[in-house]
C-alpha cells in the first residue's frame, strides 16, 4: 500500500479512487482531524496557531506570506510522507480552504520536485475525458506497490 | 476535547446512484450498529464514531452500488462549532463548494468506473486546443471588414 499525496488536497474523487484501488490518500481532511483532536493549550483547538507559521518556515521563506506558510505546515507533511501523487490541475474549484494560489504553487512544484511516481491530469468535462481520467488514474494506482500479501 | 477523540473519525458518504438513495443509505446505517452518529445531507450522509466502526458501516454502504457510491474523510465532526452553520448563521458552510463541484462529476466518474470494470477499451479523446493567435487575427480582421 502506497501513500499518495493527492491535489487538490480535499478532493472527494481523488481520496475516493486511491483508496478504491488499495493505496492509502495523503489527504488535507485527516491532517485537519489530526489538528483539531490534538489536545493542546487552545480549547477548542484554532484551526492555524502561531506555531503553524513557523512550522511552515520548513517548506516556504521567511518573506512569503504567514498564510502560505501556514497553509504549507500541513500541506508539507503530507509531501514529505508521499510515495506517489496525483495532480489534477485545471481546477475551477480551487477556491475556499484550497484558494490561495501561491500556496498550490509551491505545493505542486514539491510534488513535482520530489522523486516519487506522479501522474498529472485536468479534472473532466465529458463523458469521455472522465473515462480516460478515471482509467490513466486506475492503471497509475495500479502499478504502484501494494502491501505484502495483497498484490 | 475527550481522551479518545483520536480515535473519533467522519466520513462523509456521497451517493451518486441511480437505484440507491441516500435514505437507503442513512436506513442501512441506522440499521447496523449505534455506537455512530449520522448526519443525512442533500448529496448523502455524514458517518462520525470510532474508526472501525465508521470503516465498516461505510463498506457496507458502499457495497449497496460500489461504483456510485463515494467516500471522504472529513476533518471535522457534525455540528462542530466552528463548521456547523447553525452557530455561523447559515451559509454554505467552508469546504462545501468544492465538494459540490466534485459531485457534479460522480455520475461520469461513476460510469467511467463501471466500463473499467467492464474493461471497455479507451476511446482516444481529443482535447480542444487553445486558440491560435493567426487564428483570432483572422477572426477579429473578418469582423473589422464587415
Amino acid at each position: 500500500m502506497a501513500k499518495v499525496f493527492i491535489y487538490p488536497t480535499n478532493s472527494l474523487i481523488l481520496s475516493d479512487l486511491v483508496e478504491r484501488f488499495g493505496h492509502k490518500p495523503l489527504a488535507m481532511m485527516g491532517k485537519v482531524r489530526e489538528k483539531i483532536t490534538t489536545v493542546g493549550i487552545d480549547s477548542p483547538p484554532l484551526n492555524i496557531t502561531p506555531e503553524d507559521p513557523k512550522l511552515g518556515l520548513k517548506y516556504a521563506a521567511v518573506e512569503v506570506p504567514a498564510g502560505v506558510r501556514g497553509r504549507m505546515s500541513l500541506v508539507g507533511p503530507l509531501i514529505d510522507e508521499a510515495e506517489a501523487a496525483i495532480i489534477v490541475g485545471d481546477a475551477e474549484i480551487s477556491f475556499g480552504c484550497m484558494g490561495c494560489a501561491r500556496t498550490n504553487e509551491l505545493t505542486k512544484y514539491l510534488a513535482r520536485k520530489k522523486n516519487i511516481p506522479i501522474i498529472e491530469l485536468v479534472y473532466p468535462k465529458s463523458e469521455e475525458e472522465g473515462r480516460e481520467f478515471v482509467y490513466s488514474i486506475a492503471e497509475f494506482l495500479k502499478s504502484l506497490p501494494m502491501e505484502e500479501g495483497s498484490a | 476535547m475527550s481522551d479518545n477523540a483520536p480515535n473519533i473519525i467522519t466520513k462523509i458518504v456521497v451517493i451518486a446512484s441511480d437505484s440507491i438513495l441516500p435514505i437507503d443509505a442513512a436506513m442501512a446505517i441506522y440499521e447496523s450498529e449505534n455506537e455512530i452518529t449520522i448526519k443525512e445531507t442533500c448529496y448523502g450522509t455524514m458517518v462520525s464514531g470510532p474508526s472501525d466502526v465508521v470503516n465498516r458501516v461505510v463498506k457496507k454502504v458502499v457495497s449497496m452500488d460500489v461504483n456510485h457510491i463515494f467516500v471522504k474523510e472529513r476533518g471535522f465532526l457534525p455540528g462542530d462549532d466552528r463548521r456547523c452553520r447553525a452557530g455561523r448563521g447559515g451559509g454554505p458552510r467552508p469546504g462545501f463548494h468544492f465538494l459540490r463541484e466534485e459531485v457534479k462529476m460522480l455520475p461520469v466518474i461513476g460510469k467511467a468506473l463501471d466500463d473499467y470494470e467492464k474493461h471497455v477499451p479507451l476511446e482516444k479523446v481529443t482535447h480542444p486546443g487553445k486558440l491560435e493567435v493567426s487564428q483570432l487575427k483572422r477572426i477579429i480582421e473578418s469582423e473589422l471588414a464587415r
